[in-house]
This record gives structure tokens, sequence and C-alpha cells, in this order.
């Protein structure tokens, strides 16, 4: 039995390729997810224990506000200078720095624009001399108030050079240094993992970081000889007490690392979802060629009972023929996934600038995973028909048996109750009803429904095949191929349903982003009443900021009648962290965002006050007059009295402080400010003074409110097409099904092809009827795709209602585009197998028995 | 040996000196040997010979389903020898009509939508009187919305017969058409057939090992070792049979 399973195998092997090609793919995703994080993961490791190789003991601040990697930044607040002499004083320790590094420095480049780092921090501190670590490349220490040294990193990407005067944007507006040193790590680096750093002078970095004189935010302490770092560690810990951390350099390192890979982990999820639609695909592909295979091979399968196999020995040989196809698979996706996660760990740690890659190894994790779902996914495809195939009659082996169209009453009941399962999931998830496993509780949704809809699919594809092909009557090889798709259901039904997954998911999320996207721009069009807009794109934890002073200039030009500055930051309001936002003109809420109060007043905010969202003001009990503790970023805690309730809106925060507020924030200056202008004034007069005023902070630009709009969203729209390159891959995967289907189908209509070519149909007719055939099973499966995905969108959007999503936007135009797109690929498709019924020999074809 | 009658002018189908060769070396077989025949318009002729005679080949060769290795085949006044799949695919649409042991139907169409469907292909449309009377000679006209899976294997082959001669070929080709008939089923065939060509003109040159069956032939031309070895007029079953017999192979003639 095993003999003649793997010469079946061999014997077709060509089609086999193809429905492992699915399994393939998918597992070099899941593999290549691994093997990426993992690479990332050891050169973080190392470039942290790198970074902090020196320090025995750390001595910082406790931060007055504890925020998570994810959520924002963390200042580690600073502390006074006389600490230093505190743990210099302190038994066995040999020298203590006192330091200032804290993210925020960011450098205008030659081009006049402030220099991004993608993402990684921009430091700003004090010079505190070479070490094993930092080295100067060109240039001497900063001596003067006016002299910066920066990395080599930060010198390229701003292209500026030593002996420039540039500016620098920190707690304070923008200001001018020259460069006196340009320096670089220990190994060659130009910049440890796309970190750039601005190094002052001591005095002058305390006031632009941390905003006061003779403050630091760390402590770098060197053991004696003999003095262990955690012996250290305590006898430091000690004597600075309670209101410091204390650690030793392993565990900044640990700690540093730990927080990074939070974020690879994340990373890793995202990248294993979309796997898990690629291999959600690949199962389709792989259970329909068995499927299709199981179907040819009746005859040989029979004769195979006839001679005396059990039908535990047919299952077993079809299982084993799975196994065989999963191994292969498996082995060649490791491969795959290795390489495209050392190449994606390369392109990465380039990007990073001056990230050294350990070296790619392959986790464990990575190959459990690519043997584990490649295997499991190819078997669990395999079984379906290998239970069909065991029910194959020997008598089967005699007869022409003509099999006859399997009734779909089971499929469609089994169908509507998965679909009934996974849209109640879907309720319930979306509703809030799950509980804790929300997340978990909408994706089994979303699966049970694509399933649900795949087994209905062969009782849908009927009329709506017909109605598409209805478009080719006229024509003879059009309706040819139109008939042939409809020839077998289950066949065209599941070769359509993989494409639907891919194509379901994509407009399901264009519906979702599309929908926010109208709902924000309908809410600032209806509720924001200002001409323009100061506000830039965010790229980091930092929102981009500009010089305050700003705002007073721009209300002092004419025409204008109203700026409202915002500075935002999130604080410890009484016990639960929040969002808060400074305002610097109060008479906006009601004038400029439409507020409405809903007690008390809100045209004006004395320091000490505060404004609260009716939400707010009802989840904790809060009314006017209550007083609330609040815990900024820096600074001791103060206390608010509530003062004005505004109606809660999507487009107003919780809480609303006096402009004085801003000062203890993380970011302490404006990030956005809007506009009004007297009636009749031109915005096309007020436009340009603004811009000229905004010359020193570029990372901000003055728009009208369609453009701000429009520089807003477009942040949706660069995810929506991040999110649809990686479904693309799944999409990939259902043509491969396509191309598969039809090579299996012309395969088994040999006899007839050979018949048509022989009464007179000509090869570019053959052709032409197995593209249509591909064409309608395409177009089908994008058709449901897009209602599927619509549905899916919908659902979202309906229960989003609360957040502020209160606009449904179907992307017409996108869901044409699918069905034009899903047209292509039908045509592409075909190609191979239209080219292999094409040259079909007539001769052979009919005359064989 | 040549088999002739008739004049030039009436010929619809014919090989001049028709050599096939399979293989080479070793293994090389030599299936036609300088074969050269006519086939007369409007006459019905049959090819027999025992199995491995070179029958089928010599059909397939005149049919264009086949090259030839030497020699020359002509269909009408179309050289056949020589044509690309173009020529070859506008040959069977224009020329020849074929009718299969297998009947070759397509499952998803229904049997009116069969028998038009090489008119269709071509992009022509079908004479409707000469359409009413091959339905009418066929037997079929309560039977045309039926999908060959419902039909007999008669009236599955019947429907191929009516598919043949809708598009009134200048020869049709059948190969073994009742072979995987019973004896009345087949007989309904081969009378129909004989009926095309003696009231409508058609012309047929079939391919058979029973004896029965040529006799419904005007004329039965006889194969053996890939030459043309006799041929009889306006045969009967015995005399077929008795031709049969003095060819060398016996065993094949059982039918």
């Amino acid at each position: 039995m095993f003999r003649a399973t793997l010469k079946s195998l061999l014997a077709r092997k060509v089609r086999l390729v193809l429905s492992g090609l699915a399994v393939v793919l998918g597992v070099t995703f899941v593999s290549g997810a691994f093997v990426l994080t993992d690479t990332l993961g050891r050169s973080f490791d190392s470039l942290f224990a790198d970074a902090y190789a020196e320090v025995d003991v750390n001595v910082a601040a406790k931060p007055k506000l504890e925020v998570g990697e994810m959520e924002g930044q963390q200042i580690s607040g600073p502390f006074p200078a006389t600490a230093l002499e505190t743990v210099r004083a302190v038994d066995g320790v040999a020298e203590a720095t006192g330091v200032v590094s804290t993210d925020g420095a960011r450098l205008i480049g030659s081009n006049g624009k402030a220099v991004t780092s993608f993402g990684a921090p921009q430091l700003g501190g004090n010079w505190t001399g070479e070490s094993d670590l930092v080295q100067l490349r060109e240039g001497r220490a900063p001596q003067a108030d006016n002299e910066i040294v920066i990395n080599k990193g930060l010198a390229d990407a701003g292209k500026v050079a030593l002996g420039d005067r540039v500016g620098v944007l920190t707690l304070e507006p923008r200001q001018d240094f020259t460069i006196v040193g340009i320096f670089g790590y220990s190994g060659d680096r130009d910049s440890l993992g796309g970190v750039n750093e601005v190094m002052f002078t001591t005095p002058v970095a305390q006031q632009l970081m941390l905003g006061e004189p003779d403050v630091y935010n760390s402590i770098v302490v060197t053991a004696a000889d003999g003095v262990s770092a955690e012996g250290l560690r305590d006898s430091v810990a000690a004597a600075v007490g309670d209101g410091y951390v204390v650690k030793t350099g392993e565990q900044l390192s640990a700690d540093a690392a730990a927080g990074l890979k939070e974020g690879l982990a994340f990373f890793n999820r995202i990248l294993l979802g979309f796997a898990a639609v690629a291999l959600l695909v690949g199962t389709f592909l792989i259970l329909n060629t068995f499927s299709i295979i199981v179907a040819q091979r009746t005859r040989e399968l029979a004769l195979l009972r006839a001679v005396g196999a059990s039908g535990k020995q047919i299952i077993g040989s079809v299982v084993l023929e799975a196994i065989a196809v999963g191994l292969i698979a498996s082995v060649f996706g490791l491969a795959a996934g290795i390489g495209i996660g050392a190449l994606l760990a390369y392109l990465f740690g380039n990007l990073a600038g001056g990230l050294v890659l350990a070296g790619v190894a392959v986790p464990a994790a990575a190959v459990i995973g690519a043997f584990g779902v490649g295997l499991v996914i190819t078997v669990l495809a395999a079984l379906l028909p290998a239970l069909r195939a065991a029910r194959i009659p020997p008598i089967a082996a005699m007869q022409d048996v003509a099999t006859p169209d399997r009734p779909l009453t089971k499929i469609t009941v089994a169908g509507a109750l998965v679909t009934a399962v996974g849209a109640t999931l879907l309720f319930l998830g979306l509703g809030g009803h799950a509980g804790g496993n929300t997340l978990a509780t909408i994706l089994g949704g979303v699966l049970f429904s694509f399933i649900g809809v795949a087994l209905l699919t062969p009782l849908i594809s009927k009329p709506v095949v017909a109605a598409l092909g209805a478009v080719f009557a006229g024509w003879v090889p059009g309706k040819l191929g139109r008939l042939n798709s409809g020839r077998n259901p289950r066949r065209t039904a599941i070769t359509a349903a993989a494409l639907m997954v891919g194509i379901a998911l994509v407009t399901g999320i264009t519906v979702i982003l599309d929908s926010a996207k109208s709902s924000i721009t309908g809410l600032i069009q209806d509720n924001v009443k200002a001409e323009l807009v100061i506000a830039g794109v965010q790229s980091g934890p930092r929102p981009p900021t500009f010089d305050p002073a700003v705002l007073t200039e721009t209300k002092a030009i004419p025409g204008v009648r109203m700026v409202d500055g915002q500075y935002v930051d999130q604080a410890l309001v009484g016990d639960e962290r929040a969002w808060v936002g400074a305002v610097t003109e109060p008479a906006a809420m009601r004038q400029i965002y439409g507020a409405e109060a809903t007690a008390g007043d809100i045209d004006r905010l004395a320091p000490g006050q505060m404004m609260i969202s009716s939400d707010t003001a009802e989840s904790r009990g809060l009314s006017v007059g209550s007083t609330v503790p609040v815990q900024f970023a820096r600074g001791d805690a103060q206390t608010y009295t509530v003062t004005g309730i505004y109606e809660s809106s999507p487009i107003l925060g919780p809480v609303m402080l006096p402009a004085d507020a801003a000062r203890n924030f993380s970011v302490t200056q404006p990030s956005q400010a809007f506009i009004q202008l007297e009636a009749g004034t031109s915005v096309s007069d007020v436009l340009p003074r603004i811009e000229a005023l905004l010359a020193d902070s570029p990372e901000v630009s003055v728009a009208d409110r369609e453009a701000f709009l429009e520089e807003q969203t477009g942040q949706l729209d660069g995810l929506l097409q991040m999110i649809q390159i990686l479904l693309a891959l799944a999409i990939v995967i259902a043509v491969l099904g396509i191309i598969n289907t039809l090579a299996l189908s012309v395969l088994e209509r040999t006899r007839e092809l050979g018949l048509l070519r022989a009464i007179g149909l000509r090869r570019s007719q053959t052709m032409g009827m197995i593209t249509v055939e591909a064409v309608v099973i395409s177009v089908f499966g994008a058709l449901l795709g897009v209602v599927v995905g619509s549905g899916l969108g919908a659902a979202v959007v309906e229960a989003l209602k609360d957040e502020g999503i209160t606009e449904l936007v179907l992307p017409w135009g996108q869901m044409g585009v699918f069905l034009g797109l899903a047209a292509l690929i039908g045509v592409i498709a075909a190609v191979l197998p239209a080219i292999r019924a094409a040259r079909i020999n007539v001769l052979g074809a009919i005359a064989h028995d | 040996m040549t088999a002739t009658t008739g004049q030039p002018a009436s010929v619809a189908a014919r090989a001049s000196d028709v050599w096939k060769v399979y293989g080479s070396g070793e293994a090389q077989v030599i299936a036609l040997r300088g074969v050269s025949a006519e086939f007369e318009r409007g006459r019905f002729t049959a090819i027999m010979g025992p199995s491995g005679s070179g029958k089928s080949t010599l059909m397939h060769c005149l049919a264009g389903l086949d090259t030839v290795t030497r020699g020359t085949v002509h269909v009408g006044d179309t050289t056949v020898t020589g044509l690309g799949d173009a020529g070859l695919t506008k040959l069977r649409r224009d020329k020849v009509g074929f009718i299969f042991q297998q009947f070759n139907l397509l499952p998803t169409l229904t049997a009116k939508e069969n028998i038009l469907l090489p008119l269709s292909i071509a992009g022509r449309k079908a004479d409707p009187a000469w359409y009413d009377v091959v339905i009418e000679t066929v037997g079929l006209r309560d039977r045309l919305d039926h999908r060959p899976a419902q039909l007999s294997g008669g009236q599955q082959q019947r429907v191929a017969c009516a598919r043949a001669l809708v598009a009134r070929p200048e020869v049709i080709f059948a190969d073994e058409p009742t072979g995987n008939l019973d004896s009345r089923s087949g007989a309904e065939v081969l009378n129909f057939l004989r009926n095309s060509v003696r009231e409508h003109g058609q012309t047929i040159v079939m391919v058979t090992h029973d004896p029965t069956a040529a006799a419904y032939a005007d004329r039965v031309v006889f194969l053996a070792d890939g030459q043309i070895v006799s041929e009889l007029i306006e045969p009967t079953a015995e005399t077929v049979l008795d031709t049969m017999k003095k060819l060398d192979t016996p065993a094949e003639v059982a039918g």
C-alpha cells in the first residue's frame, strides 16, 4: 500500500506542486516572522548590552507617570544635581556621572526640515566625554553654550557637517548651535539602532531637555575594583532613598530589551495573522486539489478496493500523500522563511542605520511552527477527500459510473449553521458581550463566517455563475466556458471561496477605514469652525510641535478672530490615567469646536480649573465644584477644580486644562492650533503670513481645513496600503488555486477538448473557452468577497458607532477595481491551462480509450 | 495494390502512396505501406481489416487527425498533407465530419446544442430546412432538450450522427460507430447512415471490423499489414466474411 501511494504521488507530482505551493507560502510567512523577530530581538539584545556595558549601576528618579512602551512616552523625571554628591559618597563607587539624556531633540537638517528617525528616539543630552562606546570621529567636545556634537548617523541623515550652524528643537523652540564634533560608536557604528543623539554642554542640556537648571535624569555609576554591581546597587539605593530607581547595567539593558520586544512580539503577531489568512486560503486549495485527485482516481481506488484494500487503507493512502506533500512543502517553506526573515532583518537593520545584526539563527518556534502548520493544515484539508475516497465502492472499477451530481442539501445546511455561528460570534464580539475575549471572539466569528459562506457557495454559484456567464452568451467558446464553470459547483465554489477570503478582508478593512475617514472628516467639517489649522504628521511616540509664540503672533495678524493652541499628554487624573488637553483659548470650546455646556461655565479657564466631558463626569462621579488631583509627567501632583462640563463629542477629549498646565506635560509645546478668521477674510491672505511665522517650526505646517483633513486621513491610506500588500499574498495563493483547478479540469476533459478540436474549434477558441471559465470563477469569487467584506466591514462600523464612526462608506470604486482585477486574475490564471488545452493532440485525445 | 472506381472529379477523399511509420530503428512500426485509395462522393465506403492492419491509421490520416510520413492526402480539392493547425481546423469546420465509437457528446450541452455545436463554433447558421430533415431522419425531435446523460447509447450516437450531418461536410469519417451499441441500436444507426448517403448524397467513410456493419456500405476496402489487399462492391455480410477469412488473421472475424 505504501509503495502504491508513493508511486501515485510521483506520477502526479506536477498537480501536487501547485497545492504544495500554497502551503509553502503560508509556512514561509510563519517561519519568516519568527526568524525576523528572533534575529532583531537578539540584535537589540546585544545593542542594549553594548549601550549599557560601561554602566555598573544606574540611578534614576521614579517616574511620575507610568506609561507602557506601546502607549506613549515615559519620562524619567529630573532630580536635583545634589543627588550626584550623595552617590559619589557611597562606598565602592569609583566614578559617578550625572547624565541628561531624553527623547525630543530634533535637529533641523540642511533642507530646513526636522530630521526624523522612523520611531527611534531622538535623544538630547549632555556630553560626558568619550568612552569605550562613544568616540569622537571629528572635532571636539562642546565647550560653549552654543556648541553641540552629534552622532554620525544624524549628521548623514540631516546632511550637515562639522562647523555647520544648525537649528535644534527641544522643550524650547528652535535654537541655533554650531556643530563642533561628530561622534560614532564602537564597532564603527554611526548610530545605535537608528537612535539620533544631540549632545550639549551640561547646563544647556539641563535647560533644554529637562526644563530646569541643575538637574539630571540619571546617574551612571562605575564600581570600584572588587565591588559587585549588585552590591553597589543596593548600597546606592540605600543612600539615595525612596524616590529613586537604582538598577544594574544588566537590569537596565534587559528592561530596555524587554520593552522593545513587546513591540517586536506585537509585530510578530501581525505577521502571524497574515500567515493565518494565507493558510486558510491554502487549506481551501489543498482540499480542492485532493478532492479532484480522488475523483480522478475513482477507478484506480475502486480497483484497490476490489483487490482487497480496506477503507482504512484507502484513507491511509490519501493521508499519506498529504503528509508527504505537507512535509516537503514545510521544508521548502521553512527554507524560504529563513531567507525572507534574514532579508527583512537586513533591510530593517539598514533602515535603522547601524543596527549590527546578530547572526541569523533559526529559532525552535520557526521550525515547530513551520512543520506543525504545514503538516496539520495539509492533512486536515486532505481528510475530507480521504473519507470520500474510502466510500468508493469496488464496483466502480468495473463500470464507467458517471458520478451523479450529489445533492447540495447537506452542505448548504452545514453552511447555514456555520455562518450562523460566525454571525453570532461577530455579534457577541462586536457588541462587546464577549467579556475579555473580544478580539478572539471577533476573529473566530470572521473565520466561521468565511467557512460558512464557503460551504454555502456551491448553492450560490449556480444562479450567480449563470448570470455572470450571460455576458458571454453570444460567443460559443464563452458559452462553453461558462457551462464548464457551472459543471462542478463544489469545485467552482471552493476555488472561488479561496479568492473570496483575501478580497473580503481587503474590502472589509477598506470599508472600516473609509468609514472612519469619512466620519472624521464629516465630524470636523460639521463641528470645527476653523478655516486654518497648524499641525504636522506624527511619526513616532512624540507629536510634532511648534513654538508657542506663533500662537500670539498669529492672533495679531489682521483678519484672525480666534486662535486656539492645543497641548496633549497623558496624566494621572484622580487615580486613573487619561488623555488631557491644554487649550490656550478656552472660548474656542464653544466658538470653534461647537461644544455645548451641560453644567457650569465652559467659556473660560483660570489656572487650577478644569473642564471635563459629560461622560467623564458621569463615569467618575464628578460635578462642577469637585476637586481632582492631577499628576503630570513632570512636577508634583496639582489639584484642579471642575468648573465646566461639556457634552461629550468624539472631537473633544475627556479633560481640558488651562494652557499653563502644559509646562508639566512631557511635551511642553503645542502640537496643533485651530485658527478662526473674521468673516470676509480670505484664507489666501492669512495663510502665507502664518507660514512665515512657522519658518522655525519645521515639524508642522499651516493648511486650510480640507488639506489638514487630507493630511490627517492620509495616514489611514498608508495603513490601508500596507494591509493590502500583505493580503495580496492570500490573493496570490487563490490565483494558484484557480490555475490548479483549471489545470486539473483540462486534464480531466482531455477527450472533450479533443472532440471540440475535431469538430472545428480553433486553438484560440479553445484558449478563449478556458479563459472564460477562469474569469467566471474568479469574478464570482471577487463578487463573494466584496459582498462578504462589505458585510463584515458594515458590522464593525456599526459596532464602532459610539466611537464616532457614524458614517458607513462602501468603497464602490474600489469594489469595481477588485472585480476588474478579478477578471484580470482569471485571464492570467488561465494562461497556462489554456495553452495546455490548446496543445492537446486531437488524435491522442479522442483515440485514447 | 490500388483501389480505384469512378471518375477523379467525383472523388471526395484520396490517399496517394501514403506511408505511415512510427518510431525508428528497432522499434520502428510501419502502419501504412504506400496506400493509395479514392473515396467517391455520394458513396458509403467501409474500411475493414484485422486489428493492426492500419485501418484506423488510414482513416486518421485521411481526416487530417494524423500526419503522413510520405505521400499525400486530399479531401475534396484541399491538399491535407502539410496543412498547419489553422488549416486543419478550417478543414474540420468546412469539409469533414466525425462520428466516434464513444459518441463524444459534450455533457453540458443539450442534444440540440450538441448537434448545432460545429456550426456555432464556426459562426454559421444551420440551414433550417436541412436541420429539419436531419432531425426527422435521426428521429430525435422529442429528445432535443435532453442532456446526453438522459439519453440511451443509441440515441446519443444518433445525436452524434446528426451533429456530423448537419454541417453537410464533404466527407464524414465514422470510427467504429456501432462498436459501443447493442445490435438493434447499431442497425438503426447504420440504416440511418446508409439513408443519408442514398437520399442526400452524403459521403461516408467508415472504419469497422464488423462484417454486418460493413455490409451496409456500397463498397468495402480491405487492409492487411498496412496495404490494401482487396475490395468488394455491393458487399453482403457473407462476402465480407469470406474475404476476411482469406486474409491472414482469421481470429478477428468473429463478429
